[in-house]
Formats: C-alpha cells, structure tokens, sequence
C-alpha cells in the first residue's frame, strides 16, 4: 500500500440528489466513487490524486436495467455481474454481455460498474467498443439539470470525456433495433482472463444481397480513447462479399482501418502488433459474414 | 502386523492444512510484537553510480524515526551468500536499481510513505549493463582498449576467481580433458552433419503468494551491548539467515535466533532473499530498540528481490546422418545480477544438466556467470536445469529437423539407460529407462496420431496445431560433495505423551514438507499419521538438517527421519522391550516408560550417503547427484495466426520419482509447476528498464491463469532409489524443467517456425511471421517441414 488512508475522506452522501448538491458547491473536489475497482489500485499504487471521494454505490436509483420506448437503458450504477445476468441485455445486446464478462475477475466483475467503466475513460476498456458499435446515447445530470449526447461524442481525448467536475454519469441508452444485424466482437489481451485489452473490436452489420450496410466499428486501444471506425465503416458501406469481390472488400477495409489506427508502444504490446491484429480482426469479422 | 498400512504412499490430509483452510494459520503479518515499529528501505532510483548526497527534507519530524546507514552495522557490511561481495547497506555506491542504501523505521506504518518521499538521494551516474552481450561486451573493451568504464564486478577489486564481470566458471568434460578434446576433434572432423544452435530464456518472478516479511528483536546487556538477535519470518532456510547475522552483528551462531514462521510460497524465492530482508529488520530493532517488522509489498517485492537468472545456451553438435550423437560443445552463460549471491551454484546446476538425458561419446561444457547492473538473479524452482535443459531440448529437435529424422528418433538413438555413464561420468546404476518412458509418455498424449491429424488440419486454418515433447532428468539434492559439506542433523523426540516430534530445520513453504516427514515418520515407527508432530523451525531447537531446497527434503531430510525412526525402534525394543510388532498403545507405553527410566528420548540421524558417492570438485566430474528423476513431457499448442498467441491447449507429464509419498500433494506439485513452466514459456516477460523492473505489479507481469492453462495429465512411474525414504527421489523441479522446451518444439511443428528465445510472445510470433513475409498472418508457406533457421555445415566427405 503506497497510500495513507488516513489522508483521504470518504463520504457516502444518502441521495443522488444529494451527490449532486455537493459535487456543485465544490466542483473538482470530490471524486465520485463507484465499485472502486480502478481507484482502489490507482490508491494501493499511490497515485490516486483526488483525496475526498464520494461514494455512490448504494444509489439505487443509478442501477437499472429496462426496455422503454424501443430503448435499452441502463443506470450507470450497473454491475458487469448485472450486465451478465440480465436477459433483457442478452437477448438485445449479446456483444455488451460478452464485454461484461471479459472485466477483471469475478469479484471485480461484482463491483465494477458501467458507469465507471466508461468515466474511468481508458482506451483499453472493455465496455466501450460494444456501446460504440451499438451507437449508444448517454445522459449526463447535474444539480442544474441533465444532458444527452451520442456516445461517440463522450470521449474526447486520452482519459478526458466530456463530463462536467458537476456531472455524473446517470445512464446509458441504445437503440433496439440489432434484430436483423450480424454481430462479432473479439477481445486480444495479454490472457484469457484478468487481462488488458492490447487490442479489442465490436462490429455489428446488414448483409443483404451480399452487400453490408449499416456497418458500425466500435474499437478499444486502437487511438488514446474508445473510438468508432467511421473511415472504415464508410469504406464498407455497401461493399460486396460476393466471392469474387471479397478480397477487394477485406483489402480496402484493412487499408482503411490501418489509416484510422494510431496504436501505441506501451507495456502490454506494440503499435505495430495492435494495428495488425486489429486489421485480422476486422478481416475475421468480414470473412465470417461471406461464409 | 496389526497396522502395517501404507502410509507413504496414501494422501492424509496436509498436516497445517486444516489452519490454512479455515484462516487459522498465522503469516509474518498476522504477527505483532509488543511496541513493536515498522520498517521500511530507502533504495536506489539508478542503476550504477556512487552516492553524492543524501537529503532529509525538514517537513518530516525526522527525530521519531530510526534511520540506519550502513556506518551503523556492528559487524560486516556484507549479506553472506558464498562470497561475501554483496552489501546489506550501500555504501556510497550503487550497483544495481532498487538497491537498499538506507533503513527507515517508526511506530506508525502511514509514517513512513511520506518519510519515504521526503528522503533524496543525488547520484553521480555511471553507465551500466543491462545484459550477458552488454557485460561480455564490456570485458572485451576492458581487453582490447584497457576500458573499464563498465567493469562492474568486482567492487570493490577483490581476488574472486570469475575475473571482471564474471562471478564463476565451469568447464566439464565427459572425460579426460585432452583425451576429450581430441575425440571433439575427430567428431566434428568425421561428422555427416554439424549443427549449432542458440537458445535463450528470460527472468521470471517467483510469485509466491505472500511477499517477503519479518519480524525482528534485538536483546541488549546490562552494558548496553547488543547480545542476541532474533528473527521470524516467511523464509524456506532459517540456517541461511542465522549465517548472514552472524556476519552482520559479528555475533556467535546462538545469539543469532531464527524462527521460520508459517509461509506463503518461496518457489526458492525465500531461500536467499531473507537473509537480506531479515539483516536488515534486525538492524533496525538494533538502532530503534524496539521490534521491527518489514513487510514488502507486491510492487518492492518484485522490482527488490531476485528472479530467475536469465540464460543463453550454444550448441554445436557433431552428428551421424542416423542421429546418432558424435561429440559436442555446450556454452551456458546466465545472467547474476549486480552481485555473485548463488549464481556459482545455480550454474553449476545448469552446466550439468546441460548434456540431457543423453549419451556424448565426447562432450565440452563451458559455462559462467555474468554480472549485470540488475538486482541480483536468485534460487528459482530448477535452479539453473531449466534454462540449459530448455537449450538441449530444442536442439534436438533442431538436429531431427536438420537430419531428416523425427524428434523421436534422434532421442532414442542416444538416450541414457541403465549402467551408461552421465557427462559427468556417473555410472546409471539404478534402473533408467528412457525408451519405455518415451513410448509411454507419446501414447498417453496421443501424439503419433496427432502429430499426422494436425499436419492435414493446419492446411486448412488459421489456428495451427502442434504437439511437441521433452525429455529431461533432474538431480536431486545438493551437487557432488554437498550433501556431505552438509552435514544435515535430524532429531525426533518423544515428548511426554509418549508420542514423536519431528525437530529439523526443513520448512514448509506450501510444497508438503511437513506432510510428507511425518508420513515417513509413521509409517517408519508404525504409528497413525496424526500422532506425528512437528516442531516449529526455530534455530534454538532444532537441529540444522540443511536448507529446504533442491527436492532434498524428501530425499535426503527424508531417509534421516526414516533412519532416526528406525534407531528409535531399535532403543525401544533394546531397552524397554517394544515388541516386534507393536501397537500404538504399546509403544506409548514403551515410550513413557524410557522417559521414566531416562528422562528424555531423542533420536538423532547424521547424513552419510548409504552408498558411496565420488565427486572431484576440481575436475568436475563424478557423482554428481545421489539420485536422479527422469521424465518425458508433452505438450500440445494451438497458434491463433490471427492473434499470435500461442497457447497451450494440452500437457502431459510422466515422470520417474522414485517413490510417490503422496499422490495428492505430488500431483499438485506436478501441475503447479507445469503452469507456473507454461508461465515461463508464453506469458512472463520481466520489462527491464535501466534495471528496474518496469511491470512490477500482477496487472503487467502476465501470469497465466486458470483460464489460460490446459488440462494438464499427470503420470508417475516408480522406481525406487536406496538414497530416499522408500526410494523416493525428488519432484519439485521437474515440471519447471520440461515444459518450455516441449512447447517450443510443439509451436515449431505446429507452425514450421522455430523459436529458440523465451518467454515466446505474441508480438514475437507476430513480427517473426512477419518477417516471413506473411503480411496477413496467412497459411502459404507456413510448411512445418521447412526449417527456417537452422544454420547447417554440411560437411564435404
């Protein structure tokens, strides 16, 4: 432990409401804490900076799952644990289920939240690529109201999003509307289990007439945050995978995701190994829906 | 006989697993000594360079710590391993990151964090290698320019026999020198084939599960003079540390008290280690005048304290067209870290089990120890085998590649069998039988048939299937004269009850020593399982029966308990008339009735080989263990092309020991190691960065786990040796031993590329297929028949 705890305080205000009040009379003081999965470690390691955290863990109203308005919404309070076993999810997002269950450990996985999951902002997270290729919403409240933007736009650079010091996370929305689209998602990391995604990627797409349509790439450690593949996914806009044409497909896809690729050299694995996985991914993908 | 039943060879229950099972059992920090403080160590943030200056910043209350320098050690500034190079303390001049310059210690562990940050230390920086290329290189410079910039070792410039950056040598011939180097001669020179080779292995972290703890007291005179230390602590060889205190305090052998508490795994990551964490708790309880306990965690643990040594192995082999084997040289070069600590032993180790199970008409092994700026490389399961055992049995299936022949045939054409000599010129004379090993161990794999199965299958898929083997032997117990220099003691008492106590210095570390003496104890005596009991390993009661190492707890601890039994009976039956075939209430009664007569019973046994052991230390060659273990390990791969990532999908591991005490406990022991193998072959990369180690957390340093690991087979065969309890040899080291070779080879078959560097990861595999040519990961060209990287001589006729 690299940490004095008696250095740090901890309050568990009773409401949402009352979390709020507190984050905006004193913004950028108080770290909102969920399942503390990551800021736990980031405090055994000594490098949690924040010193007064506010848990939310106990707010009910932030953990839900339900169908409404032809809408999956899910608080931000949601466990991996709850994502795994909700059947709802399962039946309308398979991809997001199969991220759940990549986090951490089974325990972490009880802990863990959706939420943090996504404010923690890693380019190596597991949920992201899914809630990207699923073209998810997210709504944002503050004591002065609440917010809803596009996922794609949350992320806006290397563990920054656009999240107020005033805000929360409240919940997560995507459409339902992946009845009819094939669904591939694959995640390389440094082992089966309790592992870091070197490289991560959740495709969902149309096939009709051996032609795609409605393509979506969502992708993890391919650039410094969760990213969609909009290059590629234009590219694949009405490709064909007739067999005569699918080579050309998988060629100009591969091209146009390595040119969206900015991969990094880091502890876990190189650019150079992370850009060509992720091309063999998208290929595997690509391959899957031809045969 | 009224209870003659098997007792070795059954499975009771783990004698401390009850403890550990309900959360009973007491680790080093579950313990606190009365006013007892905690320490903590200042290291260094560079890797070579001398101390300039050491700052305290005045926002700490620097007058309620204890600070100990190494101007405060009362004896030798020195952690006594073999040679006496290695500070507890630097002293003024730092030779490897994470070095211990200073020890820091107050009643309030949260206190030390922020003194910890509040201590700076300026350097002036020298440079420093990183590696055996960079060390050799560095000599070199040394000879051709006279530039000793990067001679790190010695310091400072003692007589040590290795020369500049080298800690120790070997050269061993499989016989006479002359005589052998002509016979090479001739080989090479009458060779149908000449193939070289060069294997490499990295470091790897113990893991153990518990970090390295201790808790130390220093007891003064009425003059105020220190008069007695003592330690306790998570440790494997509580005779090491009493040694190292010694020198450290310059105090007599019992006023150095060492108590080995209940620990958490060692992997022999706790058998030189302690002696440095232990020294320095105790200089701190000296100075503080209070108990101090040290408890490192995950992150020290693993940047501070030793790793396996990493390796490079050459081959140059002189073969016959039908495999058979003509002569060869062998140089084993392994990495020590900044100071010597075991690396002679741990290379002499390598340097004999470099040959294999085979038979070298002539054989040169040359071997030595490096020294590098990284924190000293330490005793680590297999003990140097591992790394020279990996280079001799991926070459073997490089000479089958190269010949023509299956890895099979090149094996069975030269395998060791019984009343053959090893390289050493050890004549087999116990049962060896490799032949039937081998056939046994491909049948249970199913290998033949996968062998064909997957050479069709692969034709067709991005994941490409393999099944590769190894064949290997491990020495049991300590190397030629050890065992004597030993000396081990054993005693077994009868304590009031008129039931046994086993007293010995043998630790249980998790690996069943405590199970497994009392197993040899009971059956021996002929009591139930339960009556035997163990005294804790506490340097003032028991005896030094030697450190718990090398397997040679069941082997050769185990034959003194056996024999210490056996003497028991023998008083017992000579003096109180214990009948022939007693009872437990008999021998009770027998027991209390000499404790009436007598007073106390104790039973003592002293090593001495039951059959004579020879070994030249100079010439290196004759017996070099009493007994060896012989196994034969498969290991089935599947290669994601996509992925790079090659996993192991199926492991069998047959192995000869002699005799297995325990069948539950052997078999865990077998698939541990297997992992912890697989571990060292696909998964453990140590990231070193100027000699720090950069992924010093669980989260980075990539163990596999459960979900990474295969099914992993165990198979046993038995026959017994005369210098274990029943015949048993050792087991420990073999699954540490066998599996890295045996997965490269399957990768090979599986993919037709040889990969001759471990830990094999999948941006290795990657940027090799790449190099290849394979933009795409794709199947063409990818003929497991076509070996890409075996350098061939083929000699003219």
């Amino acid at each position: 432990m690299h940490s004095d705890v008696t250095q740090f305080d901890l309050a568990a205000p009773p409401s949402l409401q009352a979390v709020l009040k507190q984050l905006a009379a004193e913004p950028g003081k108080h770290a909102p804490i969920a399942g503390g999965t990551e800021m736990m470690v980031a405090l055994g390691a000594g490098r949690l900076q924040q010193r007064s955290l506010l848990s939310i863990q106990h707010l009910r109203e932030l953990r839900f799952i339900r169908v409404e308005d032809r809408l999956l919404h899910i608080g931000s309070g949601t466990t991996f644990t709850d994502i795994r076993r909700s059947a709802e999810i399962a039946k309308h997002l398979p991809l997001l289920v199969q991220s759940a269950s990549w986090t951490g450990s089974v325990a972490n996985q009880n802990r863990g939240t959706i939420g943090g999951n996504i404010c923690n902002a890693s380019p190596a997270a597991d949920t992201p690529p899914a809630l990207l290729a699923y073209g998810a919403t997210v709504t944002l409240v503050s004591a002065s109201g609440e917010r809803t933007m596009r996922y794609v736009d949350f992320h806006l650079g290397y563990k920054k999003t656009a999240l107020r010091p005033d805000e929360l996370l409240h919940s997560i929305h995507v459409p339902l509307v992946f009845g009819d689209h094939r669904q591939y998602i694959r995640k390389v990391g440094t082992r089966n289990a309790q592992a870091i995604s070197k490289i991560a990627l959740a495709a969902v797409a149309k096939v009709e007439e051996q032609r795609l349509a409605d393509v979506r790439l969502g992708a993890a450690s391919l650039t410094d945050r969760p990213v969609r593949c909009s290059a590629t996914e234009a590219v694949l806009s009405g490709a064909s995978l007739a067999s005569d044409a699918l080579e050309e497909t998988i060629r100009l896809a591969r091209a146009a995701l390595a040119g969206e690729t900015h991969a990094i050299d880091d502890i876990r694995s190189t650019a150079r190994y992370r850009g060509a996985v992720a091309g063999n991914l998208l290929e595997e993908f690509l391959r899957s829906l031809a045969g | 006989m009224p209870q003659r039943n098997a007792i070795l060879g059954a499975s009771p229950i783990r004698k401390e697993g009850r403890a550990k099972v309900l959360g009973a059992a007491q680790y080093t920090d579950d313990l606190a000594l009365p006013d007892m403080w905690h320490g903590a160590t200042v290291r260094s943030t560079v890797a070579r360079g001398y101390i300039r200056n050491i700052t305290f910043a005045h926002e700490v209350n620097w007058d309620e710590f204890c600070i100990v320098r190494a101007s405060d050690i009362p004896g030798k500034n020195v952690i006594v391993h073999l040679m006496q190079d290695h500070p507890c303390l630097a002293n003024g001049y730092v030779n490897h990151p994470d070095e211990p310059i200073l020890l820091i210690a107050h009643p309030e562990k949260a206190a030390l964090l922020r003194a910890l940050k509040n201590i700076h230390i300026d350097y002036d920086e020298l440079p420093g290698v990183f590696t055996i290329e960079e060390s050799e290189a560095a000599v070199k410079a040394l000879v051709e320019k006279n530039d000793d910039s990067r001679i790190i070792w010695p310091t400072p410039k003692a007589d040590y026999e290795g020369g500049p950056n080298c800690f120790k040598t070997y050269e061993m011939y499989s016989g006479d020198a002359e005589k052998t180097e002509t016979g090479l001669e001739a080989a090479f020179e009458t060779a149908d084939f000449i193939v070289e080779g060069e294997y490499a292995t990295g470091a790897q972290e113990q893991l153990y599960i518990e970090n390295n703890g201790v808790i130390a007291e220093c007891f003064y005179t009425q003059q105020g003079e220190v008069e007695s230390v003592c330690v306790r602590g998570s440790m494997q060889c509580p005779f090491y540390l009493v040694h190292a205190l010694t020198l450290v305090f310059g105090l007599p052998d019992d006023k150095c008290r060492v108590i080995q508490v209940e620990t958490g795994g060692a992997f022999g990551g706790k058998e030189d280690f302690p002696s440095v964490i232990g020294s320095h708790a105790a200089l701190l309880a000296m100075k503080s005048k209070h108990p101090v306990k040290i408890i490192y965690d995950r992150a020290e643990d693993m940047a501070g304290t030793t790793k396996r040594h990493p390796s490079r192995t050459r081959h140059r082999t002189a073969v016959r067209k039908d495999g058979t084997l003509l002569g060869g040289t062998i140089e084993v070069t392994l990495d020590g870290g900044a100071y010597a600590t075991l690396s002679s032993t741990v290379l002499s180790r390598a340097t004999i089990h470099a040959s294999g199970p085979y038979k070298w008409p002539h054989l040169r092994v040359r071997s030595k120890a490096m020294a590098t700026n990284l924190p000293p490389h330490g005793a680590f399961r297999g003990f140097g085998a591992p790394q020279s055992l990996f280079g001799v049995e991926r070459h073997m299936d490089r000479i089958a590649h190269t010949l023509g022949l299956t890895p099979e045939e090149v094996r069975r054409k030269n395998f060791l069998g019984t009343g053959d000599t090893t390289a050493t010129g050890q004549p087999l004379v116990d049962k060896v039988d490799m032949q039937h090993m081998l056939t046994r161990a491909l049948n249970e794999a199913g290998y033949h048939e996968k062998v064909a199965r997957f050479a069709e299958e692969n034709k067709h898929s991005l994941i490409k299937r393999g099944v590769g083997f190894a064949a290997f032997m491990h020495g049991t117990g300590f190397t030629g004269s050890g065992e004597r220099r030993l000396n081990s003691l054993v005693y077994l008492d009868v304590l009031e009850d008129g039931l046994p106590q086993i007293l010995v210095s043998s630790t249980e570390f998790g690996q069943g020593t405590n199970t497994i003496l009392s197993q040899v104890a009971a059956q021996t005596l002929n009591l139930p399982y339960e009556d035997i009991r163990l005294a804790q390993p506490d340097t003032s009661v028991v005896p030094n029966s030697g450190p718990t190492v090398a397997s040679r707890t069941a082997m050769i601890v185990g034959k003194l308990v056996e024999r210490a039994s056996l003497q028991m009976l023998e008083t017992l039956r000579l003096q109180v008339h214990l009948p022939a075939d007693h009872t437990r209430e008999e021998f009770i009664a027998a027991a209390k009735a000499y404790r009436a007569q007598y007073g106390t019973l104790r039973a003592s046994a002293r090593y001495e080989p039951p059959a004579p052991i020879f070994w030249d230390d100079e010439k290196y060659r004759g017996d070099a263990y009493p007994g060896y273990a012989w196994a034969v390990y498969v290991a089935e791969v599947a290669v994601d092309m996509r992925t790079y990532m090659a996993t192991c999908t199926r492991f069998d591991a047959l192995q000869e020991v002699g005799k297995v005490m325990h069948p539950v406990l052997a078999k865990g022991q077998v698939e541990g190691g297997v992992a912890q193998g697989i571990g060292y072959a696909l998964y453990e990369k140590c990231v070193w960065k100027d000699g720090h180690l950069a992924n010093n957390q669980m989260t980075n340093y990539i163990m596999p786990t459960s979900a990474d690991l295969p099914p992993i087979h165990v198979h046993f065969e038995e026959v017994p040796s005369i210098h274990g309890p029943m015949g048993a040899k050792g087991i420990g080291e073999l699954p540490m031993d066998g599996p890295a070779p045996a997965i490269m080879n399957a990768i090979e078959n599986a993919t037709g590329i040889s990969f001759c560097t471990i830990p094999l990861l999948p941006e290795d595999i990657f940027e090799r297929v790449q190099s290849l040519g394979h933009p795409h990961g794709g199947t063409e060209d990818l003929d497991p028949s076509v070996d890409r990287d075996t350098r061939v001589e083929e000699v003219s006729a």
